[in-house]
């Protein structure tokens, strides 16, 4: 028996043949990776190209500032999902954090009478109720995956709808109008010539961008979706970084929702209905993997601007109002059949 | 935790030269450690004593304690009752992970790499190089990790996904990372598990180019040979207790597998198998075989009673064409005929209608379900028998279950448990179990004994001899030669050409030097 090992041992390698799986083969590293994070580029630069000779008005700064201003308040929602998704975990409660939050805050500060409000705060504390409400829901939400070990679907789906009944609730299913100036001042000013939702919109996105590619914290959330026991192996408290990227996401639904209201100057009782499928839509598209892990803030942003860039684009050609849903859902197949099969993680 | 981390990119201290060697206290003690689970005696006082520098294998039989004294030395689990030192000091709180990670590190055999990060962020992860605005510093990042698999001789590009990283590679730079935060104890647990010949013996060159700088191994395998190769001490478990500790120089392997077994047993003892007759019916036929690179032209013909094995390294190509062969891959050319019928290419319903049983590679991923209890694992691959029209009669299913528990020996309470309860060679059974349900024509077995203790790899082994006695052709994918000297014989691949056909009776040496593509005559 012990010869067996003998000849392993000085044989080795035969000189020539390269090891199956060995050392000494030195991959020419290709930073896929990081190109990874703008394959979509080009298609943008293709729907920019197709948008300019459906319509001249496309490529205006006017029209650009409108898209952007359009995705700003839903694109918050996305950058939240991505963190969550690439803690691996999913929150499909952002859509009514949306609503609720700042709902909550019209709520209690619009005043009695003419709608819904109570009018028990003065219109200062708007933003702030706004602020508190997101962290709230966070809380609960995390209480029940991180803390109870619930199961991050199932949990936020019922989210999903209490806190959609909740606002539905509150507001006997109607709008609230004449909002306290503080929750509108966001949403409806500009800054340097561009409306302030935009900036806020960037400089989330920019922050992101920092967090999850050069702090520690960011690259724990990325630790714990790839592989969970790993992390915690590494000496990454696991549970307290999933509480706080659970309660980040829902804050950053509530400050979009914020957006969207003051733009609007109301909450509708049906704020951020149904936006959670383009949310998804996007970050997966935008390269976020729905099993954790993978993906960054940056592909994630490239993912929305598409979406609306082509929405965009079909209004300009002048497609009827009616069909634009149908042909939505149709640009979000294709563009994550494309996603999947450039993605380079197809079958072997 | 910095100074830890930059610690060791610098080339560790030398130790163990001076002459006071009797001196030194152990680099690690554990005296009377006894650990229970509910009514299970995981370990019964049992001790074990590692000198600086030794590499110290570990051995005994699935469910001997030795994942439990593992998971003692490593701080993640306290035990029951005694002490633990380490280098004489008394090991630290369960709480101090760091002071663990200090003293002792261990590679898994399930990897503990992140696989959408790149190496040198599985290295330092947690414990990123931070510029002055406390933003992680990628370059100095990369360098730092280049450093440190360059002080352990471990070519890896740093800036690689780790997913992209074989077994052997992904577990030296698990080592590099144990080593990095400046523990010279490691424990590997079963590392060779997942790896050919060649691979094997590198991992062999550098443990012993580490023990030269002061690392201390212990080495858990279940393949003998590899502890009288690389270990020069020796502990064996038997039922939660401590049996011997000797010189792995001086204790014959009769010894020590009657040590780990209770019982003076031989390793293997074959009766010489019988020639199959030249009448009788090709169960398999398989001509012109091709898949680009992976395999070329492969010619296997399989009689009914005859065992066919197919050897060859890591990437051979050998797993792929039995993998061809029942239906989880499709070949790009060639046929194949099973019993007379050509099931169609690449569709497993079809191989297992043609009268295909098999034993998948990898238990846990395309093996067993873990959840599911022992009788839906082991009729999985039959449901026309339990039950008409879809319909599942579970009493039909636990009887058909009970019998291969009983055909099989697999030690359970009953076929209702789930087979994560099971220890890995009884799991295994529990997937041979399967692969013998349906009565094949044909047993595709990939490597079918890998991780299973020695006993249940000699069980395992005779009921392929018993089922090729009862007329069923078996075709064996492996580097073992345990399972490979049963065979009648021996198709040696390599590259993805079949080099050589080595009837029974071939030496070890001639064997090994097939698979690595050396020719010994010339």
């Amino acid at each position: 028996m012990p010869e067996t090992t003998a000849a392993h041992a000085t044989t080795g390698r035969p000189p020539g043949s390269p090891a199956p799986d060995g050392m000494g083969r030195r991959h020419v590293a290709l930073p896929l990776a990081r190109l990874r994070d703008f394959a979509l580029v080009p298609a943008i630069i293709v729907i920019a190209i197709v948008g300019q000779i459906v319509n001249p008005i496309f490529l205006q700064g006017d029209n650009l500032i409108n898209i952007l201003q359009t995705m700003s308040e839903i694109s918050l929602l996305v950058l939240a999902q991505a963190l969550v998704l690439i803690a691996g975990k999913m929150d499909l409660s952002l859509e009514s954090t949306f609503g609720l939050a700042p709902g909550v805050a019209a709520w209690l500060t619009v005043a009695a009478g003419t709608g819904p409000g109570l009018g028990l705060l003065p219109g200062a504390w708007g933003v702030p109720v706004t602020i508190a409400a997101g962290a709230l829901i966070g809380v609960v939400n995390a209480l029940f995956i991180v803390r109870f070990g619930l199961n991050g679907f199932i949990v936020t789906l019922g989210m999903l709808i209490v806190l959609r009944g909740l606002l539905t609730g509150i507001s006997g299913g109607q709008t609230f109008f004449n909002l306290p100036e503080s929750m509108t001042y966001l949403g409806s000013t500009m800054w340097l010539g561009m409306p302030a939702s935009i900036w806020v919109c960037l400089l989330l996105f920019a922050v992101g961008i920092v967090v999850m590619g050069f702090t520690r914290f960011g690259r724990a959330l990325y630790a714990i979706g790839g592989n969970v026991d790993a992390a915690r192996a590494a000496g990454i408290r696991t549970d307290r970084v999933l509480w706080i990227v659970l309660i980040s996401a829902s804050l950053l639904a509530a400050i979009g929702g914020l957006l969207l209201t003051g733009r609007l100057a109301s909450v509708a009782a049906a704020q951020g209905d149904g936006a959670i499928f383009t949310v998804f839509a996007a970050a997966v598209i935008g390269g976020v993997s729905l099993n954790g892990g993978r993906g960054t803030v940056f592909g994630a942003f490239t993912g929305i601007l598409l979406l609306y860039m082509i929405q965009n684009v079909l209004t300009l050609a002048g497609v009827p109002a009616q069909w634009i849903q149908a042909l939505n859902g149709g640009i979000i197949l294709t563009a994550l059949a494309i996603s999947r099969l450039t993605g380079g993680r197809s079958q072997e | 935790m910095e100074e830890i981390a930059g610690g060791p990119a610098s080339p560790p201290p030398a130790r163990g030269d001076g002459p006071a060697v009797a001196a030194r206290p152990a680099a690690v003690e554990a005296e009377r450690v006894t650990k229970r689970y509910g009514e299970t005696l995981a370990l019964d006082g049992a001790h074990i004593t590692i000198e600086p520098g030794a590499t110290h294998a570990l051995v005994g039989r699935n469910g001997a304690g030795k994942s439990t004294l593992v998971s003692i030395l490593t701080g993640l689990q306290a035990p029951d009752d005694g002490e633990v030192r380490f280098a004489g000091v008394p090991a630290p709180r369960p709480a101090d992970r760091d002071a663990w990670r200090e003293r002792v590190a261990c590679v898994y055999q399930k990897s503990t790499i992140i696989p959408e990060l790149t190496v040198a962020e599985n290295l330092y992860l947690n414990r990123h190089d931070r510029n002055r605005l406390r933003l992680i510093g990628w370059k100095s990042l990369w360098r730092k990790a280049a450093e440190l698999l360059e002080t352990w001789s471990v070519e890896v590009d740093v800036r690689r996904p780790a997913g992209e990283l074989g077994v052997e590679q992904r577990q030296f730079v698990e080592i590099a990372r144990a080593l990095s935060f400046g523990a010279r104890f490691v424990i590997l647990d079963e590392p060779t598990a997942q790896l050919d010949g060649a691979a094997i013996a590198r991992l062999f060159e550098r443990m012993r180019a580490m023990r030269e700088r002061g690392v201390t191994f212990l080495f858990i395998s279940h393949h003998l040979q590899e502890i009288y190769e690389v270990c020069d001490t020796v502990t064996v478990y038997r039922d939660a207790r401590h049996i011997l500790t000797a010189p792995v120089a001086g204790l014959s392997q009769g010894d020590l597998v009657a040590a780990m077994t209770g019982e003076a047993a031989r390793l293997r003892d074959h009766a010489v198998r019988v020639p199959v007759p030249e009448r009788a019916p090709v169960v398999l036929d398989v001509r012109g075989l091709s898949h680009g690179e992976v395999y070329r032209d492969v010619d296997l013909r399989v009689r009914a009673g005859e065992i066919v094995g197919l050897a060859g390294l890591g990437g051979s190509g050998k797993i792929e064409v039995a993998e061809t062969i029942v239906g989880l891959r499709a070949p790009q050319s060639g046929t194949l005929e099973v019993a007379g019928s050509r099931p169609r290419p690449g569709s497993v319903p079809d191989s297992l209608a043609a009268g295909v049983g098999f034993v998948p590679r990898d238990r846990h991923h395309q093996g067993l379900v873990p959840l599911m209890s022992i009788a839906d694992n082991v009729t999985m691959t039959v449901p026309e028998r339990l039950g008409t029209a879809g319909f599942v009669s579970v009493r039909r299913k636990d009887t058909l279950a009970r019998e291969m528990i009983d055909n099989l020996a697999i030690k359970t309470p009953g076929p209702e448990l789930p087979v994560a309860g099971l220890s890995g060679g009884n799991q295994q059974k529990v997937v041979m179990a399967r692969a013998l349900a349906g009565e094949p024509r044909l047993l595709v077995l990939i490597t079918p004994t890998a991780g299973v203790d020695v006993r249940s790899k000699e069980f395992l082994l005779g009921k392929v001899e018993e089922s090729a006695g009862n007329g069923t052709g078996v075709v064996i994918a492996s580097d073992e030669l345990d399972d490979l000297r049963l065979c009648d014989r021996v198709l040696v691949m390599f590259h993805g050409r079949v080099v050589a056909e080595l009837p029974a009776g071939w030496h070890d040496h001639e064997m090994v030097a097939a698979m690595e593509g050396v020719d010994l005559d010339a």
